[in-house]
Formats: C-alpha cells, structure tokens, sequence
C-alpha cells in the first residue's frame, strides 16, 4: 500500500517538475538548434548567441536591465534593511500601520501599481526613463528586503548589542561586529530579492521605460512582436542560467540563516 | 578599581515608578547583593549603574566620578546578562577577547589575556569552541571570563546564576566568590534569591516598590533585620504582634515575649524556637505553649508547625523531634530573648 503510495507521489513530483523544467529545456535546447523552425533533431550551433552579439538593441537593454537592477539592489537593500532595523528597535505611533501597509505592494498586481506610479510620475512632471525605472523598481523591492531583513531581526538578542557596549564598544564597532555579521545571511538574500525582483520586472519597466532605450524583459516582448527569432531563446536562455544560480544562492544563504 | 554610590536615584517608565529614590554606597572591591522581589527596581538600578537606563533624577558615581554623561562605552563595566548574551559569530577565545579589540589591544596581548581569563574561569582550551558548542555552566563561565577581561572598574551581574540547574548553581556561586576574591573587582548583582544573595554577598541590600528596605552585611540582615519585609525575605520568621511593654512584648493572650527592647511586633527565626521538654525555659528566657498542626522532615532538621491562639508559628529543629510531638500534642517552647527581634515596621 504504502509502496503504490510512494510511487504515485513520486510519479506526481516528477510530472510536476517537467510541468516547470520542459517549456525552459525545449527553449534551451532550440537556442542551441541551427534551425529557426524548430526542425528536429537538434543540429547543434551557437549561431543564435553569435547572432544576439550582434543585435545592439537586446545587449543594450540586457545591460540596462543589469545596471538598473543593481542600481535597485543597492538602493532597496540599504534603505529596507534600515527600516527593518527601526520598525524592530523602535515603538512609535503608526509602528502596526506602517508595518502592515509594507505586505499590499507585494499582492497588488503589477499592472495596477506601474499605471498608477506612471499618473503619479505624469503628474510630478518626472519625464520617463532609467531613472523613473529605477525608483519604480525600489518601491517594489523594499518590502521585499524589509520582510526577510525584518524575520531575521526579530531572532536577535538586544543584550548582544547591550553586552558590546558594556565592553567598551563604539556604536560603529557595535554595528560592524555584532549586529551586521548576525544580519548579514538575511541581507544578502534580502539583495538577491532585490535584483530579482528589478531583474525580472516587466510591467513597472514597461510603462516607465523611455520607448527605444529599454530592458531585457521590455525588448523581448517587444522583438516577439515584430517577429520570433531564435536569439530571443539565446537571451532567455542565458538570462534563465543566471536566474537559477541567483535562486539557489539564496536558497543556501537562507539555510544558513537558520542554523545559526 | 572603584567603588560606587548612587543618590536619589528616580526612575519612571510610562507613568510607573521603579525607582522611588535610592541611595546606596557600594564599597571598593566589595561583592554587593540587590536582592528584591520580580518590580522591585533592583535590574532598572543595575542598568542605571552601567548606563543602559538614564535615571529621571539622581547621581551615578564611579570611582568617585559623576558617570551622568558618560555613555555605557565608556564607563569600563563589566557586565554578564541573564542571557549570557555570547556573540554567536565569534569562537569563544574572540568572545573574551572583544572588549580588549575595542580598546585597540594588539593581537598578540589579546591572546595572551584572553587565555589567562578563560584559565582564570577553568575554561582554558576552549577558545576555538563556538557558544553553541558549550553547556550553560561553561556559556556563564565565557561570559565572566569576557567581562573582567578587561579589568572593568566593576562588574555587573544580572540574574547570573538564574538560567542554572540547582547543582551547577552551587557549583557556581562557589566559583563566583572565588574568581571575585581573587579579581578583586567591585561586584554588585541582582537576584531574586535569598540564599543566593546570602551565599554571594558581604553584602545586601534589599529593594522593595522601588525603595530600599534595608542594608548590611548578610549576618546582620539576617539575625537582625529591622523590618517585617527584611525579616520575612531573608528567610523565614515567625512575626508576632501585640502590646509593648518594659520586658518586651505583651502577646494578646497576656504572656510575655521577652525581648532586648519593647517592641509592638518582633520577629524570631524558627530555629531560635527550642523545646522545653520538661516546661521548664532557662533563666530568663520565655516559656510558651503552642499546639502542633504539622511535623515536616527535612532530613538535618525538623520542622514543627504550631498554633498558639490563632497565631501560627515555625520551630525548626536540628536532630529531629521527640516522637510524641505529633500533630494536636501540645509543645513546650524555650525562646532566648536575644534571638527576639524588634521590628519597627
């Protein structure tokens, strides 16, 4: 009994991880295919990634995408991990409210959130660009980091700050050796949210991006329209890889959070 | 090395006070005890003294150091946490050594005084274990060794021995006298124990509501506290009121307690309580009957539980109990009079 049991769950999670891995292996294997109509079998070539070298727009969004997200990351990851760290050691009127008006953003669908930030930016006179990208992208990302930054804090023992000053401890060399190490696994993962979070972001870049000098997810959908080509999986493919490795890395680093 | 004093330290917290002025002398190289009930004010005392609280009104001396302004940083205290409060980051060598990092040590002397406090807490070759590797005697251990390690003006102890089962704790109180006898650093603690302040202390003062109740060395509180709280804090006693007169007190059944002065409520230490067997009390000493209502072996000694006209009394004796002391019998009691003790309150 138990051994039919076992089986079908074991049959269920491998359905369900080709549900999530095939449409991505299919795409990376074609990247990979000679031929722009999907032929079989697979001739193999890299002549879709010599040909994404070549394509200025895709590389130029590729490269905003990255700079814009790590533009994000450090801003999100500074400014949330400093709200963490107030909303925790701080009891203040509005504390609850603040805290709980942090999770909306995050179940608000993106398309409601980039139409009103792009009336918002309108209204301000803020013209569409990188920049309107950037502080669209922060805003999405500080829950992020405030939520895991904050989860970490809420395990952290004030005496530990307590007993550094006790010891003769400047502020600085309280935060630099006893609060940010403690933190540290929780920030990190809070920036790979972050850069996530921007990398991935294509509404809010969407509507905020200045037409022509875009990001990644923005030119892909926009060269599909034109007309599929190959080097839309090269690109897909490429960014995928580093997705996953990201992921991963936070999944050890939040590991790591906990059995410390 | 210094001594401490407060003076009419004031302390509210959201419209409660904790403390309602306190003033206290803790001598140079002295173990003080604050001993109190859970609100008495005895941990906000504590954190004023190492500067984590800032009193309403009130001075903090250090070495004879107005210490108001000065923050936690840099007042050179040592302070060991309920908790223990161990940096998890950091081996337990690296824990020691903090303090002396702060201060800009150079590495090489960092080692050398690190290993000297663990060897001086019987830790030594532990300094490359992690806190969560070591059990709690050896955490409490780490965290005196990383707080006299750089040789504070005094040491601070919160609840030290609080998180401890009851072996280690004896273990640990001896070793805590050893190792502060042999520093010689001035000490003050906070416990919530009796015998544990008993034990550490030379000595104690008692907190009460915010207030000091009383203050000596633990012999003194002990065999002559001043007031009923003092008396029934610090042990037990049998608390007696009625009528003064020239010999002591008048109970209200018209016997006489003799007393070294008249006093209206006096107190005695159950095992000032002695029998009579044969109902005579030597010269000069107060004879009473009492009814027993229950008899407690503890082992070393007895404990008779008695009644006299509705007022219950402890008699607590060494070697046992005669056996017809049983309960509705009816005991003889000797009381000297020099182990009465006047209450003024």
């Amino acid at each position: 009994m138990t051994a039919v049991l076992n089986a079908i769950g074991r049959g269920w999670l491998i359905l369900t991880l080709a549900f999530l891995y095939l449409p991505i292996l299919v795409m990376a294997a074609m990247s990979f295919n000679a031929s722009p109509f999907y032929r079989l079998p697979v001739e193999f070539s890299t002549r879709w990634y010599a040909a994404l070298m070549g394509n200025a727009a895709l590389k130029q969004a590729a490269w905003n995408s990255v700079w814009i997200a790590l533009v994000t990351t450090a801003i999100a990851t500074a400014l949330g991990t400093a709200a963490a760290i107030g909303l925790h050691r701080h009891r203040f009127p509005g504390r609850a409210l603040l805290q709980a008006a942090l999770y909306p953003p995050i179940a608000i669908p993106w398309l409601i959130t980039g139409t009103a930030m792009l009336v918002f930016f309108y209204f301000l006179g803020i013209p569409r660009g990188s920049p309107a990208v950037v502080v669209g992208h922060v805003a999405l990302a500080i829950p992020y980091v405030v939520i895991v930054v904050g989860a970490r804090l809420k395990g952290f023992d004030p005496a530990l700050e307590e007993a550094a000053r006790s010891l003769g401890a400047r502020p600085w060399q309280v935060a630099a050796w006893v609060t940010l190490p403690y933190l540290a696994p929780a920030v990190i993962a809070a920036a790979l949210f972050a850069f996530a979070v921007s990398f991935d972001q294509f509404v809010i870049s969407y509507f905020l991006a200045a037409p022509g000098d875009t990001t990644l997810p923005v030119e892909i959908y926009a060269a599909i329209r034109k007309g599929f080509t190959p080097e839309v999986n090269a690109v897909s493919t490429i960014v995928i890889g580093l997705s996953m490795a990201l992921m991963l890395l936070v999944a050890r680093l939040a590991r790591f959070g906990e059995v410390r | 090395m210094a001594g401490v004093a407060v003076r009419g330290i004031r302390k509210r917290f959201a419209g409660a006070e904790a403390l309602a002025g306190i003033s206290l002398d803790f001598p140079d190289g002295g173990f003080f005890g604050l001993l109190g009930p859970s609100g008495s004010g005895k941990t906000t005392l504590l954190r004023i003294i190492a500067g984590f609280e800032h009193p309403d009104s009130g001075r903090v001396e250090i070495g004879g150091e107005d210490v108001a302004r000065m923050p936690v940083e840099r007042r050179r205290i040592g302070m060991v946490f309920q908790s223990y409060a161990l940096f998890p980051n950091m081996t337990v060598a690296e824990n020691v050594a903090f303090g002396l990092r702060a201060a800009g040590v150079p590495r090489a002397e960092r080692a050398t005084r690190a290993a000297e406090a663990l060897a001086l807490v019987r830790l030594q070759g532990l300094g490359e274990r992690r806190p969560h590797q070591l059990s709690g005697g050896q955490r409490q251990r780490v965290a005196l060794a990383r707080a006299i390690v750089t040789r504070p003006r005094v040491l601070l102890l919160d609840e030290p021995l609080s998180a401890l089962d009851k072996a280690l704790r004896e273990e640990m109180q001896v070793e805590l006298k050893r190792i502060q006898r042999e520093v010689g650093v001035t000490t003050i603690f906070v416990t919530h124990d009796q015998e544990e302040a008993l034990t550490l202390s030379d000595r104690i003062g008692i907190l009460r509501d915010g207030l000091l109740v009383e203050e000596g060395p633990p012999e003194t509180l002990y065999a002559a506290p001043r007031t009923r709280f003092a008396a029934e804090f610090l042990g037990a006693a049998n608390i007696l009121t009625g009528e003064a007169v020239p010999e002591g007190l008048r109970l209200p059944d018209g016997a006489i307690l003799r007393a070294p002065a008249p006093a209206r409520m006096v107190a005695i230490r159950p095992e000032a309580v002695t029998l009579a067997p044969d109902g005579s009390a030597p010269e000069g000493w107060t004879a009473l009957t009492a009814t027993v209502t229950a008899r407690i072996f503890a082992g070393a000694r007895t404990i008779l539980h008695l009644e006299r006209h509705g007022t219950a009394l402890r008699a607590s004796l060494p070697g046992g109990a005669p056996p017809a002391l049983v309960p509705g019998a009816e005991a003889r009691l000797a009381i000297p009079p020099d182990r009465v003790v006047p209450l003024t309150g």
